[in-house]
This record gives structure tokens, C-alpha cells and sequence, in this order.
């Protein structure tokens, strides 16, 4: 059997909640911190609604310099390592460094950062034409994000293979995933791995109200966003991240470290079928799940709990409830299936990150989160979404889905423990 | 006020979401699924946005989803033209 | 273990459209650096593609949806599928997969697009750009375009992550996917790109095309930017057997690493990445017949370079090759460029040349190869580095493959 993965540290910035206590509170309490944006204003647009972070990068450990030159998706991402570093009681100098690696998931970087590159080199709108004076030093390392992965790894001294996954809203589990197959395969023994978002600019904004993706609720924003309801219209843009130390097994049981859980079983597969749109029959995710279940060798009798993408779009709740039922069949209808979109808002790249610390923190706790503002379930979506109230039950198994623009489908299999070592 | 015509659409259209190769977008297109002209839902979108800028007509959501072909487009964003008092 | 093979090329690249083109322009070391045409910032030549037709290459609906990063990256991967004489028809769509890189996304798309927004208003932005300009739109366009709903994957590690990219998509064919296709395309020479690069502090200011791009030269000051990449067919070498497929090399060895910060006192890694590729793919250094070298052209990177190639090979001891001299370096897109022309060199025995550089520094430990050199042996490697400290290496190999 090839190398196991331990999961060892957790570190999360959620919208409501920086630091992974604070989250699991949050999401306890079911309580959405979705709202009327308050970094712009947002009175020019269709959708005015987020989840923010209420981040105050000094206060969280950042020096002015890197409060002053990094894009606030690499704070979030710097900030969720430390936390997670920490938790894992885990160091890595010296010729460790170079058995440690990062993989780091972001859909749409630097974003915030680049808007306001726009404004500096147009002058403030004052010119169609770009002036480089205007430009900030650091403007590079906005333009190409690998510059997360490069700050996270001088943060940790990671000296293995490093790299950003950018797969869309399934970069963050598709991170972890890669991480997991970086100590799989014998190259590192450690993974600061995990998934890093601030979309809240105007130009995110503006993209998804062209698609009209996004709720236009805005006279209700603590209930705007809905998955499986009946009245849903749309997901609300989050933002944050979250980091896990992932270690390999033996040297983490070797050390005494405590261990959260196994990442049991990861798949990837695409829909090959349209950018932004969902066959019904959601049968890529349903492979991908079905893929990451045989790797974690469990059946799908053994699920105790999905955290679901649940976006709270009509296309992908349907997509995804049918994701379920064929990969899970039977099971599907006996296992809980919550959304903490519901509650923190869909933060892209970051979200799947989180949501495999939100499994890990089920492992850990013995709980899963309700799926917040879901009073009259859509008829068709016939599962078990835990709605409205947090549900104490021991988890042995959990899975996360996730879905992105490009068609990408991802499935990631959490297991608290699979056994000794062989 | 000026109607708005099927020509007009698929000049718009033309422009915003292409053309698709095997189809002969100057033909007899009006009661053409948009699905068989090789148009998805973000063209549709795509169009809708040009037609806000363009015209200053706002196509209801819910409707513009439903709406299948040209012909129907074409009859919707005129009948929202009507209402608001807007034109191009 | 399964190999896995390269089956199908894809190119679209300054000096060439298509592979054939292309590896015939490297050999000559036909230079295809020109002025960015109207430039009135502090960089004045490009490696530019020329001859690409959107019309022509691509169905017209996804013309208007598409940055031209992206048109390339959908032409490569069609002519990638036909140079492989696949017939995608034949494969269950869930066992062939995409990986690209990616590394600063669609940015002549975003640029239109974020001056919309912020000169017309946000009801102005495209619904196209909730994707076209993200680092994920190629391998998503590409799996549509062809059906493809294997293991997809996008990774960004700057000019590194082209090698990472190949790397990944030979972990999904040994773990049993049957088919990927694989690579990187770039395009960031819009002004939005330029005045980001300008920013990094790496590109070249001067003012003659000749002297612009000089790695392991005196002269070397910074690099000049180019546009496209490639894409491969990547399959189980006895599965392009079964199918009657032409192998072009494999994929045998790959490794990579991060550097310490500047500031750490601790060395770089670059070396650690070499080494580990050839062990990967059970070399010796003696096997190694041309390094196709990352060549940065800032003098410090270039001594890193060189001495990490003399601590492996020893001073003088492999012949080194730039063909990006002429084309300029290409970000997601350089390193499989390199891969393609490295592939072509072992097929042909022969190394071709770094062109421009004449005046050589570094002790003269590089042996720079200046004009087409012939080549003994089957491996070849590969390098490529990413600001940050990214460092990959690649090791491909035509060992026991009959001539196509």
C-alpha cells in the first residue's frame, strides 16, 4: 500500500470566524454572516452581497511590510498556515526542509490586487491607456499568483516542490489532493497545503452578475444565500482560506502528533461539457466520488457525512443531488448532506480548503454542520441536508464534492482512522 | 421607436458569442432552437448585457432563461421596449 | 512501472506554427523576435506569433469567449490530438484527462474587460469573463472542446510550472489514465502584461532585437517575453504500442524543489532538482546528452545556473542549449516548448543552438552549444525556473524507441 496521509494541523480565515475555534463555533451555531458589502460600494451592481472576512492582518500576526506589499489572498493564506503550523506542532528546518512541500489552491488570485493595478496604471480611469510608471513594484507578484505559494513556503521553509492549483471553485480540495499525492508518492513528507480567495472586487462582482450566477437578495442578505431550498437564487461570494498540515502517516504517529484523520481517497474529473453549465445527471462528480471512495478502499455504506459544494444555484444543487445519488445510491438518502456556503458564502478557490477542514473538524468533534436558511427543501432535492441545526454523531468517514467553472468535478474522502500501518 | 428586429439579433449575436460553423445564421433562423444554432445560455447572457448597453432594454431573468429561440427573443426584448419606453 | 510515452505535439510558437515548423526553425536557429508593435514602454521586442488565424483555427463560437492564450491553447491541443492520429471517439471520455499550466491568465481579455468596467461601468463587463481571463480556462476549454472528463488539473508555478504541468499528467497515466493531454500557452504581451513584467524587474530594455535576450552572455540584462507554448499527447507506452501510435520519447525522470528565501543564508535548491529528476529516471549524469537550460538572462541566475549544472556534470561536462534565445521566454508555455524541442533533438541526434550569445561569462564553465552540435545518447533534460524560487527539472528519454 502506498504512503498514508495525516491530516496534523488546521489552520482557517472564514468570513465571521479568523481561526479554526472560532470557525467550528460558527458553524455550530448555524449562523450565515452573509451581508451588504462593505469593502466598496457595491450600489452599481446586481448582486450587492458577500461574506467578509473581518481580517485585520496585523492583528493576526503580519508584519506592516507584508500588511503593506501583499495581495490580501496571500495574508489569508499566510495567516491559515501559521495557525495551522502551530496547531501541528510540527518544525521543519534544516535538511527537513527540503521533505516539506506546498500546495497551495486559488481560482482567481491576486484579484483585488489587479483591479487596483488597473485603476493605478489608467491613472484612476483618467486614461484607455496603461502607464507602467504608475504601476506598483510588487505588481508581478499580483499578476502571477504562484507568489502565494512562494511567500507560504518561505513562511513554513519548505524547500520541496511547490506550486498553486488553479482549477476554478475546486482548487482548494484539489490542492490538498495534490499535496496528498506528493507524500503518497515518496517525494515529501509533509504538505502545507490547502486553498486561498479574496474575490470581493468589483470586477468579481461585475462577472457574475453578467452571468447572473450570484443572489440578487439584497434586501435580505443574512438569508440571500439558500441551498436546496425552494427559493434559492443564486450563491453568495465569500472569501478566506484555510491550510492543513498534511504529514505522512507513519512519521506523524512516529511523533506523538495528533491526527485529526486520514485523507483516505482523492479524484478529479472534468464534465467535458460547458464552462459554466452542469449536465443534470451529474455524472462526472458521481465518478469522481465513486473514484475517490474505491482509492480510500471504503464503501459508500461507510460515509457518515458530505460536505456538499451546495452553492445554492438551481443548476448545481440539482446537479449535485444527483452526483449523489448515483455514486452513493441507497446511502444517499440515509446520510447527512450539509452546505456551509449557507452560512460563509462561496469563497472559490478557498472553499474547498475549507470544507476538508470542516470534515476534519467533524472527524475531530463528533458533529456536522447544518446547512443554514433551508426551510422548504426544492421537492426533487429529496436528501438529508441537516437543515437549519448542527447535528451531534460520531464520524468516521466523511466526504467533501466539489464543482467549478471549466467543468472541473472533485471528490475528497476524510476517514478519522483506517487502521495500524501496515 | 424603432422595433427591434431579427436581424438586429443576429448581427448582436454574431458579434458577442461568434457563429457556429455549420450553421447559416442568414437563413430561415426565427424558429430555430438556439441550442441547434450552437448558442448556450451564456450567449443569450452575453446578448442580454449587449442589449442593456445597446438599447437600454433589461430582459427579465426568469423569462430570458425560457426564451428559445430567436423569434422569442426577438418578440421579448420588443415587448419590453413597449413597456419601458425605451429604444434604441 | 508504466511508461508514459509522447505521442501527439501540438506548437504554436514564434518561429513556427505546428511541430514540424517549429523544430525546423530551432535547428536553424531562426531567430523570431520582433517589435512589439507601438511599445512606448521600456521593452521593445517580443517573441510574437505570427500567421495564427482565430477565424481559421478556431470555431467561430469560441472565438469572442476566448483570450488568445487560449485560441492557441485549443489549436495546439487539436493539432496535438491529429499529429497523434488519435481517434478520441475510441476512448471512454473518463479515462483521458487534461493537465495544463498556467501562469498569469488571460490578460488581453481581462484588460478589455477590466477598462470596461472601470470607464463604462460593471454592466459593461462580459459574461465571458467570469472565465477567460481565470488560470484555469485552457485545460477547461480544452477538455469541452474534445469531451475529455478524466483527472484535469491546472498548476502555477511561473516559468517552472510547464515542466510541473508534464510531470502531473505522467502521475494520472501511471495511475491508470489512459490519455492526457498536456502542456502550457501563454500570451502576455498586452500592455496590462508588459507593465506587470516591467514591474517584476526581469524583462530586457534594449533596443536591438539581436542582443536583447543574452543568458550566460557579459551582456546579459533581463529577457525578452514571448507568446505561445505547446501542448503533448501523453500515453501508457505499451497502450501507443497497441494502438500503432509513433512515440516521440517518454517522460523518465522529473524533479523540483523551492528555493529559500533570499535572505535565509541557506543555498538554492536547483541542483537538489536535477539530481532528483535523474534518479527518477534511474541516469547517471554521463547519460545526459544536452541540458536544455532555463537561461535567465539576469547575471546571478545564470551563475546559479551554470553552477549548479557544473556541480552535477561537472565544469564543462554536458553540452548546454537555449533554442528560447529565439523566441524569447514564454512563461507556462517555455518549458514545454523546450520538452518539444529536446524530444526532437534525441529523434535527430543532433543539438540545436543557442543563438545571439557570443561573448560568454560564467568561467566558461557552460559548454554552450552556439551552433547545431550532433548529439550522442537518449536523455535529455530540461529545466525551468519561476520567480519565487520555483526550480523544476525534466529528464525525457528515447531510450528503446524504433525511429518514427
Amino acid at each position: 500500500m502506498s504512503r498514508r496521509v495525516a491530516i496534523t494541523g488546521i489552520g482557517v480565515v472564514a468570513p465571521g470566524a479568523v481561526g479554526t475555534k472560532q470557525f467550528w463555533e460558527l458553524l455550530m451555531a448555524g449562523r450565515p454572516v452573509t451581508r451588504t458589502i462593505t469593502s466598496f460600494d457595491p450600489g452599481r451592481f446586481r448582486s450587492q452581497l458577500a461574506a467578509e472576512c473581518d481580517f485585520y492582518p496585523e492583528q493576526h500576526g503580519l508584519s506592516p511590510e507584508q500588511c503593506a506589499r501583499l495581495d490580501r489572498v496571500t495574508q489569508f493564506a499566510l495567516v491559515a498556515a501559521r495557525e495551522a503550523m502551530l496547531d501541528s506542532r510540527i518544525a521543519s528546518t534544516g535538511e527537513a526542509a527540503h521533505r516539506v512541500g506546498v500546495s497551495i489552491g486559488t481560482a482567481v488570485g491576486c484579484t483585488q490586487q489587479l483591479e487596483q493595478q488597473y485603476r493605478a496604471v489608467s491613472d484612476h480611469h483618467e486614461h484607455w491607456w496603461v502607464d507602467h510608471s504608475r504601476a506598483s513594484p510588487f505588481f508581478y507578484d499580483y499578476f502571477v499568483p504562484s507568489s502565494i505559494a512562494a511567500e507560504l513556503a518561505w513562511l513554513v521553509g519548505a524547500e520541496g516542490p511547490s506550486t498553486v492549483v488553479s482549477t476554478g471553485c475546486t482548487s482548494g480540495i484539489d490542492a490538498i489532493g495534490y499535496g496528498c499525492e506528493l507524500i503518497r508518492e515518496g517525494s515529501v513528507d509533509v504538505v502545507v497545503a490547502g486553498g486561498s480567495d479574496a474575490p470581493i472586487a468589483p470586477i468579481t462582482v461585475a462577472c457574475f452578475d453578467a452571468i447572473k450566477a450570484t443572489s440578487s437578495r439584497n434586501d435580505d442578505p443574512e438569508t440571500a444565500c439558500r441551498p436546496f431550498d425552494r427559493t434559492r437564487n443564486g450563491f453568495v461570494l465569500g472569501e478566506g482560506a484555510a491550510v492543513l498540515v498534511l504529514e505522512r502517516l507513519e512519521l506523524a504517529r512516529a511523533r506523538g502528533a495528533r491526527i485529526y484523520g486520514e485523507v483516505a481517497g482523492f479524484a478529479s474529473r472534468s464534465n467535458g461539457y460547458h464552462m459554466t453549465g452542469l449536465r443534470a445527471d451529474g455524472r462526472e462528480m458521481a465518478a469522481a466520488v465513486t473514484a475517490a471512495l474505491d482509492e480510500a478502499r471504503l464503501p459508500a455504506t461507510a460515509v457518515d457525512y458530505v460536505n456538499a459544494h451546495g452553492t445554492a444555484t438551481k443548476q448545481n444543487d440539482r446537479h449535485e443531488t444527483a452526483a449523489l445519488k448515483h455514486s452513493l445510491r441507497e446511502h444517499a438518502y440515509r446520510v447527512p448532506v450539509s452546505s456551509i456556503k449557507s452560512m460563509i458564502g462561496h469563497s472559490l478557490g478557498a472553499i474547498g480548503a475549507i470544507e476538508v477542514a470542516t470534515c476534519a473538524l467533524s472527524l475531530e468533534n463528533g458533529a456536522v454542520p447544518p446547512t443554514a436558511n433551508l426551510h422548504e427543501p426544492e421537492p426533487e432535492l429529496d436528501l438529508d441536508y441537516v437543515p437549519l441545526v448542527a447535528r451531534e454523531m460520531p464520524v468516521e468517514v466523511a466526504l467533501t464534492v466539489g464543482s467549478g467553472f471549466g467543468g472541473f468535478q472533485s471528490a475528497m474522502v476524510l476517514a478519522r482512522d483506517l487502521g495500524p500501518l501496515a | 421607436m424603432d422595433a427591434f428586429t431579427l436581424a438586429e439579433l443576429i448581427r448582436i449575436m454574431r458579434e458577442c458569442a461568434g457563429e457556429d460553423d455549420q450553421v447559416d445564421l442568414d437563413g430561415d433562423v426565427a424558429e430555430v432552437d438556439f441550442a441547434e444554432l450552437g448558442y448556450d445560455s451564456l450567449a443569450l447572457l452575453e446578448t442580454a448585457g449587449r442589449l442593456a448597453r445597446e438599447w437600454g432594454v433589461s430582459l427579465p431573468e426568469e423569462e430570458l432563461t425560457q426564451v428559445r429561440t430567436p423569434a422569442g427573443y426577438v418578440a421579448l426584448v420588443n415587448r419590453e421596449l413597449a413597456q419601458s419606453g425605451a429604444g434604441g | 512501472m508504466t511508461t508514459a510515452a509522447v505521442t501527439g505535439i501540438g506548437v504554436v510558437a514564434p518561429n513556427g506554427l505546428g511541430v514540424a515548423d517549429y523544430w525546423s526553425a530551432v535547428l536553424r536557429g531562426q531567430p523570431a523576435i520582433g517589435p512589439i508593435p507601438d511599445s512606448t514602454y521600456p521593452v521593445r521586442f517580443a517573441g510574437q506569433v505570427v500567421g495564427f488565424e482565430p477565424d481559421r483555427h478556431l470555431p467561430g463560437r469560441l472565438v469572442p469567449q476566448t483570450d488568445r492564450m487560449t485560441q492557441f491553447a485549443i489549436a495546439a491541443a487539436d493539432w496535438a490530438v491529429q499529429d497523434a492520429k488519435l481517434d478520441l471517439s475510441g476512448f471512454d471520455p473518463l479515462d483521458v484527462g487534461v493537465v495544463t499550466a498556467g501562469t498569469s491568465g488571460g490578460f488581453s481579455f481581462g484588460q478589455r474587460e477590466l477598462a470596461n468596467l472601470c470607464h463604462r461601468g460593471p454592466e459593461h463587463v462580459s459574461a465571458y469573463m467570469s472565465f477567460a481571463w481565470f488560470y484555469a480556462v485552457n485545460s477547461g476549454q480544452i477538455s469541452i472542446r474534445h469531451d475529455l472528463r478524466g483527472p484535469t488539473g491546472v498548476l502555477v508555478a511561473d516559468q517552472a510550472g510547464g515542466l510541473d504541468a508534464l510531470a502531473q499528467a505522467r502521475r494520472k497515466v501511471r495511475q491508470g489514465t489512459r490519455l492526457v493531454l498536456t502542456g502550457g500557452l501563454d500570451c502576455p504581451l498586452c500592455p496590462y502584461s508588459l507593465t506587470a513584467q516591467l514591474a517584476g524587474g526581469r524583462l530586457s530594455d534594449r533596443d536591438d532585437p539581436a542582443t536583447a535576450y543574452l543568458p550566460f552572455d557579459v551582456r546579459a540584462g533581463g529577457h525578452v517575453p514571448g507568446e505561445g507554448g505547446a501542448i503533448l499527447v501523453l500515453e501508457d507506452r505499451a497502450q501507443a504500442g497497441a494502438r500503432g501510435a509513433a512515440v516521440y520519447g517518454e517522460i523518465a525522470g522529473y524533479g523540483a524543489t523551492t528555493d529559500p528565501h533570499p535572505d535565509s543564508g541557506r543555498p538554492p535548491n536547483l541542483r537538489r532538482a536535477i539530481e532528483l529528476a535523474l534518479a527518477d529516471a534511474g541516469l547517471h549524469p554521463a547519460d545526459v546528452a544536452v541540458v536544455f537550460a532555463d537561461a535567465a538572462a539576469v547575471p546571478e541566475l545564470d551563475q546559479a545556473e551554470a553552477r549548479a549544472l557544473a556541480e552535477v556534470f561537472g565544469p564543462h561536462g554536458v553540452p548546454v542549449t537555449a533554442p528560447k534565445t529565439a523566441i524569447g521566454r514564454i512563461y507556462a508555455g517555455g518549458g514545454p516548448l523546450d520538452v518539444v524541442a529536446a524530444l526532437l533533438a534525441l529523434r535527430e541526434r543532433v543539438i540545436p543552438p543557442t543563438v545571439n550569445v557570443a561573448r560568454r561569462t560564467v568561467d566558461r564553465a557552460v559548454d554552450l552549444v552556439e551552433a547545431p552540435r550532433p548529439l550522442t545518447g537518449s536523455a535529455a533534460l530540461v529545466l525551468a525556473r519561476g520567480v519565487g524560487g520555483f526550480n523544476s527539472a525534466l529528464v525525457v528519454s528515447t531510450r528503446d524507441i524504433v525511429d518514427r
